[in-house]
């Protein structure tokens, strides 16, 4: 057998509401992060780098810039003759588009009927991690987990919906599952990363529906949680959950953190992406920077500092950028002063304007505007 | 099956490139890095997909591993299609025996059935180790207007320069009466920039009578060029207008990269629309640090920078640490550059550590005797030990 008994399965649209200002026009999937990724970049260059050559992209609405972005998986080496990449947009009589995970499942029965594959690991694009998920299958079939939930040791994300908080034995066994808790300090709460026996799988998600339970959280795992083999296995390495714009800010910024990108970015385990081809960035005479990350395809004459640069950003003569996210394609003009400001895609901000944010609320400029 | 192609490019990427010394030990020098993510030969390959033409063999024969692994598919290239593509042609063994490639035109006799198969009207000879963005349909648009049966594209040298280069004396219709191997006095200042399109079937004749011609060193320049001129083929000069660099030795190659940092000069990189494509290694932006310097240089891809770098190529991966100088140098993939090191005029290539406080180069006004200096080069993988010094003109090959 090819691969490792696991297919990959993706929720493109999961989350989208959480970060409502960049998914207006794209999946949660095609959020643009880190420079010169999307989003799934992570989910997906994980499951390729874990040995998983087969992923389902579970889609649902706005999945134009994702379809774009991920064309025949060839940049995650899923463009194959056998397994690869397989988008899976809303299917179904009636009203086709699905509103829990439930209904996502539903609607792919008939691709996981299909899979050779035993197991089925699941992720969705909010969480920025690089996961070797081959520890967590092993530990699944080897201890004949039905199902095996990734879970990470840190506080629990503020504003994020339907958040799983896990009380384990010394073993590993999840013995109660807890659905936003009003928990300050640390505890394990879930990834909506899972491990599942396939045929479990369609069991539970079958049950679910006939009694119209429709949360996959509750009336799935929750319910089912004495009668089934639930075991967590936690993340030591970094772990970003982006629930809001505040925090989609803040795990940007985690990005100047010399610890943070080697364990995003470890050496042999690479995060795919689209490529551009851009040329180099570019540094000019007046040019003065740090504590920045910046992309190909940057031309850089003024001063930028705290900041995330995206490819082909300019940066004009004078200018001053700092404290922020720059994406893809914006141009700075000359003598314009920026501080805790996020643009979108292709922005333009004219000769010497001023944007002020403030770090918890950043100032955010939407696609193709024009400042 | 085989569809027709109007035109094919032949990339003679055989050639050791031994002017470069140490950075073409282990690697053809169309395989070398240039430009902070490339090698040499994107250029032409992303030139030949940019012009439409996407049948290219490419002839290899010296040190071909690096060329082949990086070539690979095409696919960076968009050369991974049904129809064509990019084909890697190294010599190989024949029924009644075998041969290397003996000649420019050798290799190319050697591979008559490849282009054979695609039956094509024109080839385009190209060469691996020249830098420059050129629209070879133009030069065959050029080719089929005159009627020519060899079209060669030149540039306009500057006249006291003309002497270093094959100049090509022509009427003023630009059909060539003469060749002229580094001529002493020059009559023209029109460079051969080594890009030729030929009528495939004329061509082939002539590369048929030249094997057969036992005393002939099977080369194009000194060979096909004069025998199809002397038998009053039609031959056209097309002129060039535009940025052109031959990097075949260390100074070219230095001046090459140091280029892309001189806004006057014509080569645009960032031009969207004449993109020049490379295999990319997958890494994370570069990391700027709060205790950096960087100013007159071009970056890249997956490198964390921590001292000041002023007037250099960075590419790829590469480390440059707190205290350390890197001035008017070339920093190859993966190399690290330790703390309060110092880096000047220098070409590092890949994957070489400079321990810290090493010295590699110098500047010129620095010099006792500017006679001594040039730019230093330290080879593949070695390991410039704590405090050590690399000359001048230096080249290191072994870890010191």
């Amino acid at each position: 057998m090819r691969g490792n008994d696991v297919v990959g399965l993706i929720f493109a649209n999961m989350h989208d509401e959480q970060i409502h200002e960049l998914t207006g026009i794209r999946t949660m999937a095609s959020v643009p992060f880190g420079g010169r990724y999307r989003f799934i970049d992570f989910s997906l260059s994980s499951m390729v780098n874990s040995g998983i050559t087969k992923v389902g992209v579970i889609t649902k609405s706005n999945y134009q810039s994702l379809m774009d972005h991920l064309g025949s998986g060839k940049a995650w080496d899923l463009s194959r003759k056998r397994d690869g990449l397989i988008i899976l947009p809303p299917f179904g009589q009636g009203n086709a588009l699905y509103h829990d995970r439930v209904e996502a499942l539903k609607g792919i029965f008939d691709f996981l009927y299909h899979c050779n594959e035993n197991h089925v690991l699941m992720a969705d694009c909010d969480i920025i991690a690089n996961i070797d998920y081959s520890p967590i299958i092993r530990k699944h079939v080897e201890e004949n987990n039905d199902v095996t939930i990734a879970y990470k040791y840190d506080k629990l994300p503020k504003k994020r919906k339907d958040n799983m908080v896990l009380s384990l034995d010394s073993t590993g066994k999840i013995t109660n599952i807890d659905i936003d808790p009003p928990i300050e300090g640390s505890c394990n709460f879930g990834l909506n990363i899972y491990v599942v026996k396939k045929q479990y799988l369609i069991r539970i998600i079958e049950n679910a529906i006939t009694r119209s339970r429709m949360s996959f959280l509750r009336d799935c795992i929750q319910a089912n949680l004495n009668s089934g083999k639930f075991m967590a296995y936690p993340i030591d390495t970094y772990v970003g959950v982006i629930q809001s714009l505040e925090s989609y800010f803040k795990i940007t910024m985690d990005l100047l953190n010399q610890e943070v990108r080697e364990q995003l970015f470890p050496i042999g385990r690479p995060v795919y992406t689209k490529v551009r081809d851009d040329m180099p960035a570019v540094y000019g005479l007046n040019s003065h920077v740090t504590n920045s990350l910046i992309a190909d395809g940057c031309i850089i004459d003024g001063e930028v500092e705290n900041s995330v640069l995206f490819r082909g950003v300019k940066v004009g003569k004078g200018a001053k950028v700092s404290n922020s996210i720059i994406i893809q394609g914006s141009d700075i003009g000359d003598n314009c002063n920026l501080n805790y400001v996020i643009t979108d895609k292709n922005v333009v901000i004219k000769e010497a304007r001023t944007l002020m944010g403030y770090d918890t609320y950043p100032v955010f400029i939407s696609k193709n505007s024009v400042v | 099956m085989f569809r027709k192609q109007e035109c094919v490019a032949m990339l003679l990427a055989g050639g050791q490139g031994s002017r470069l010394g140490v950075l073409t030990k282990g690697l053809a020098k169309p395989a070398v890095p240039y430009g902070g993510k490339y090698r040499i030969i994107d250029f032409p390959l992303s030139n030949c997909v940019n012009s439409g033409i996407e049948t290219v063999g490419v002839l290899t024969q010296y040190q071909p591993l690096v060329l082949n692994e990086y070539i690979g598919n095409g696919q960076p290239w968009d050369l991974d299609s049904m129809h064509g593509g990019v084909r890697v042609l190294p010599p190989y063994q024949r029924s009644k025996g075998g041969d290397w490639y003996k000649g420019t035109a050798n290799a190319i006799y050697q591979n008559t059935a490849y282009i054979e198969r695609y039956d094509p009207d024109y080839v385009v000879v190209l060469s691996g180790d020249h830098i420059y963005k050129m629209d070879y349909s133009k030069m065959l648009a050029y080719h089929k207007d005159n009627n020519a049966d060899c079209t060669i594209a030149v540039l306009e040298v500057p006249m006291e320069e003309a002497s270093r280069f094959g100049i090509l004396n022509t009427n003023p219709d630009n059909s060539i009466y003469e060749f002229d191997e580094k001529p002493a006095v020059p009559k023209s200042n029109k460079a051969s920039m080594g890009i030729y399109i030929f009528n495939w079937k004329k061509l082939k004749k002539y590369l048929e009578e030249d094997e057969a011609d036992p005393n002939s060193s099977n080369d194009f320049g000194k060979n096909i060029l004069p025998a199809m001129l002397n038998a009053g083929e039609r031959m056209f000069a097309y002129p060039f207008e535009g940025y052109w660099k031959d990097v075949g030795t260390i100074d070219s190659l230095w001046e090459a990269n140091m280029d892309l940092l001189d806004p006057n000069v014509e080569l645009d990189l960032s031009d969207t629309s004449w993109r020049i494509y490379g295999r990319n290694q997958g890494m994370p932006p570069h990391y700027i640090a709060s205790t950096a310097n960087v100013q007159n240089s071009i970056i890249t891809e997956g490198c964390n920078i921590y001292g000041t770098i002023d007037f250099s190529v960075i590419f790829s991966g590469v480390t440059v640490a707190q205290n350390a100088i890197v001035r008017d140098s070339i920093v190859m993939p993966g190399s690290v550059i330790e703390e309060g090191a110092i880096v000047q005029y220098a070409i590092i290539s890949e994957n070489v550590t400079v321990k810290s406080g090493a010295v590699i180069g110098k500047r010129p006004e620095d010099m006792d005797n500017i006679d001594d200096w040039g730019v230093a080069v330290v080879g593949d993988g070695v390991t410039v030990s704590s405090n050590a010094v690399v000359a001048p003109k230096e080249m290191i090959d072994k870890d010191i």
